[in-house]
């Protein structure tokens, strides 16, 4: 067994603005202001102020992956997981530590980076393909096995731009499927297309093991990571917690790594990563799902309070409070915010409780994100908590057959379906 | 970031087992790729650059694919740019400002000129948003990050080669000879690709960190077009100071294509030099800069 990848004490710090989280885009004016700002600040308050523009995303991982093994790396969101990956994938740099890969690094983040919607699906081939670094020639050799294992055949020579979403997606992961590193990193690029094709996919991926290569495997599915890895390596704020049987560790996480899903339990937000000026901070939140079974917990289409407490520096009213909900990959889903009811949520100096209640989810089953967000009534945040918890829908399935649509939808309804009179009145 | 939460242990506990630390088999053909904080040591990466030549090859091809699909006049823009350009200078410049042009009609005079500078400033104005525009393959892919603003360069060399073709039809109409000087013009673009690869990479490295960058290359070109001799001769200055012009690349590369297609007064030697040492001066410390900045284009674009 040789080693191919050799981490030590990797990190990774990210600087974050004052009070709010990394800016994108800068204004060179915006840059001098601020440098003369913390100049002045610097000599009145001494260097105390830098330590909280930190955040290490990633700290002190060191492991060990030898040739042919399969890694799951699971944790939850933010923890450092994809933070992993890019570092390994070099796609941003290390703040500390090193690593050392043998071979040939194929790294797919995302799928179908690069692929341009006027470009034909031919055209996007060659050009993926030689963003994922694979050769012309290679490409080539391979062109119609990628074709074939996408299923595109006929629209080959169409603008990608006309392809349904799946069409694109299954052309997007063959290409990436048949780059063949020595070392593969995938992020969670199974939670793409339907059911059939997260099957074709997971084969791809076990042939890509069984073939002796190595991979690291970063998902939320617990499933897939226990029947492709016989390793895992759970991630929690920023280091490495446990590293070992893939069972175990997975079992692991679901039972013991996410004990603030629960229903009707205070959570401390004293911890969380937030953003916002710091008049008001969110200290708890809890949640209950009423009438959702013995279990009180989310059901798709039952209703939901959150109780929040918030610390308030002074009196002050809340134009806007909000409990906002997306998906793993951080798509927004509901945004149940107290400026769309114009409503004004007036709070006194210290603590303060406030429920939000949602009278039906509409979520499928499913783990989802939930941000809370507090600001005056110009949009001006006092706190925001992207990551406030993690809430597990359910599945109701019991209670019907049990049976899911094959290509489900983003949200769920309430309906009703009944046999019409024929020539109906 | 996370919601927080109580792991029985949130230390690294468990390692691989030590035994498996061995890592030499022997296998001299596959690399180690060390993977480190970026350290004050630069070095220009040119070796990978080259390893990745097909990747640059194919976002060049990209980059003209694409402008070119997209477009209603398609090629035709590579023409009409330098055209309108030579129109309107003719007029005011030519016909009422009487500029001199080195006894050679005016309107040839400027297009020798406008054909390398459209090539220079489309070049730098699209280079500068080079790294913004591909952001998508930067946050979730590693490559040599220079081969975005060199293949954003090169897919102009396409346009390039269409308005020459307009310059000679030009020539051909006045009846302006071509001579075995015309070579010269391989050089002379290569200095002018070099002039914007260098400008490009200073300015796409910036333009990442402060977006305000984008709004200044537009104005630059502007005045960077008239710093240039390209509506008037280099000749109007004496000789010392019309080598210190050469320290503007673009203005050797312009009496450069005159001189070797139009056949005006003597070569600019002098002028030449200066501007290919300019020119390198750019390009080796833009290339530098933007090696030093990629490191952190992916935490910030």
């Amino acid at each position: 067994m040789t080693t191919v990848i050799r981490a030590t004490t990797l990190g990774k710090r990210y600087e974050l603005g004052r009070g709010r989280a990394i800016r994108k885009d800068r204004t060179l004016r915006e840059s001098l202001m601020e440098g003369a700002g913390e100049m002045v600040r610097g000599l009145r308050a001494g260097a105390a102020r830098v330590e909280e523009r930190e955040f290490w995303a990633l700290r002190d991982v060191s492991f060990e992956i030898a040739h042919g093994e399969a890694v799951g790396v699971i944790g939850g969101n933010g923890a450092g997981k994809s933070t992993l990956l890019k570092l390994l994938s070099r796609v941003t740099a290390p703040t500390t530590g090193r690593c050392e890969i043998r071979g040939r690094v194929g790294s797919l983040l995302e799928v179908g980076t690069g692929f341009h919607p006027d470009l034909t699906g031919r055209e996007n081939v060659f050009l993926n393909g030689a963003i994922l670094g694979m050769r012309q020639r290679e490409i080539a050799r391979k062109f119609d096995e990628i074709v074939a294992f996408a299923e595109v055949e006929q629209f080959i020579d169409t603008q990608v731009k006309r392809y349904s979403s799946g069409m694109y997606l299954r052309l997007a992961f063959s290409v990436a499927a048949h780059l063949e590193p020595e070392v593969l990193l995938v992020d969670e690029v199974l939670a793409v297309g339907d059911a059939a094709f997260q099957k074709k996919c997971l084969g791809k991926m076990g042939d890509v093991a069984a073939a002796g290569r190595t991979v690291l495997f970063v998902s939320h599915n617990m499933d897939a990571v226990q029947r492709l890895c016989a390793r895992a390596m759970l991630v929690d704020r920023g280091r490495i917690a446990a590293d070992g049987d893939s069972r175990d560790i997975t079992a692991r996480y679901v039972l013991h790594g996410t004990p603030s899903r629960g229903p009707d339990q205070r959570l401390d937000l004293a911890e969380a990563a937030r953003s916002g000026t710091g008049d008001v901070r969110f200290v708890a939140v809890s949640y209950r799902c009423i009438g959702g079974g013995a279990a009180r917990a989310p059901l798709p289409d039952a209703p939901i309070e959150f109780d929040l407490e918030l610390d308030a520096e002074r009196r002050l009213s809340l134009g806007s409070l909000a409990v906002v909900i997306s998906d793993r990959r951080g798509t927004k889903l509901v945004n149940a915010d107290t400026v769309a009811l114009g409503a004004v949520i007036p709070l006194d100096a210290g603590r303060n409780r406030v429920r939000v209640g949602i009278d039906a989810l509409h979520l499928k089953p499913g783990s989802y994100v939930v941000g809370l967000w507090a600001a005056d009534g110009l949009g001006t945040a006092y706190d925001f908590v992207e990551r406030a918890l993690e809430l597990e829908v359910a599945s109701d399935a019991p209670q019907a057959l049990g049976v899911t649509p094959r290509s489900n939808g983003l949200v769920t309804c309430r309906f009703t379906a009944s046999r019409l009179p024929p020539n109906g009145s | 970031m996370t919601a927080p939460r109580d792991l029985p242990s949130a230390e690294p506990t468990a390692l691989t087992e030590p035994g498996a630390t061995a890592s030499d088999d022997g296998g001299a053909s596959t690399r180690w790729v060390v993977i480190e904080p970026p350290s004050g040591w630069l070095h220009l990466g040119l070796r990978e650059l080259w390893e990745h030549r097909e990747l640059v090859y194919f976002l060049t091809w990209r980059d003209i694919k694409v402008r070119y699909k997209q477009t209603a006049l398609g090629a035709a823009w590579a023409i009409l740019q330098p055209l309108s350009t030579m129109i309107v200078f003719s007029l005011f410049f030519g016909r009422l400002a009487k500029v001199p042009s080195e006894g050679v009609p005016y309107p040839l005079f400027t297009l020798a000129a406008l054909v390398p500078w459209t090539f220079f400033a489309n070049g730098l104005t699209q280079s500068a948003n080079s790294v913004v525009t591909n952001q998508n393959l930067v946050t979730k892919i590693y490559f040599p990050r220079l081969a975005i603003p060199i293949a954003t360069v090169l897919a102009g060399a396409l346009d390039f080669a269409l308005a020459f073709a307009l310059l000679l039809g030009l020539m051909l109409s006045y009846g302006t000879p071509l001579t075995p000087r015309v070579f010269w013009v391989v050089p002379l673009s290569l200095l002018a690709l070099v002039a914007a690869l260098g400008v490009g990479f200073w300015l796409a490295a910036l333009n990442v960190q402060y977006r305000d960058v984008r709004y200044t290359v537009p104005f630059l070109a502007q005045l960077w077009l008239f710093a240039t001799p390209i509506a008037y001769p280099s000749s109007l200055l004496s000789e010392p100071w019309r080598t210190v012009y050469g320290l503007n690349p673009m203005a050797g590369v312009v009496e450069g294509f005159r001189w070797a297609l139009l056949g005006t007064s003597g070569a600019p030697g002098p002028m030449l030099v200066a501007s290919s040492v300019a020119a390198l001066v750019v390009a080796l410390s833009g290339a530098l800069y933007f090696r030093r900045m990629e490191q952190t284009f992916a935490d910030i674009v």
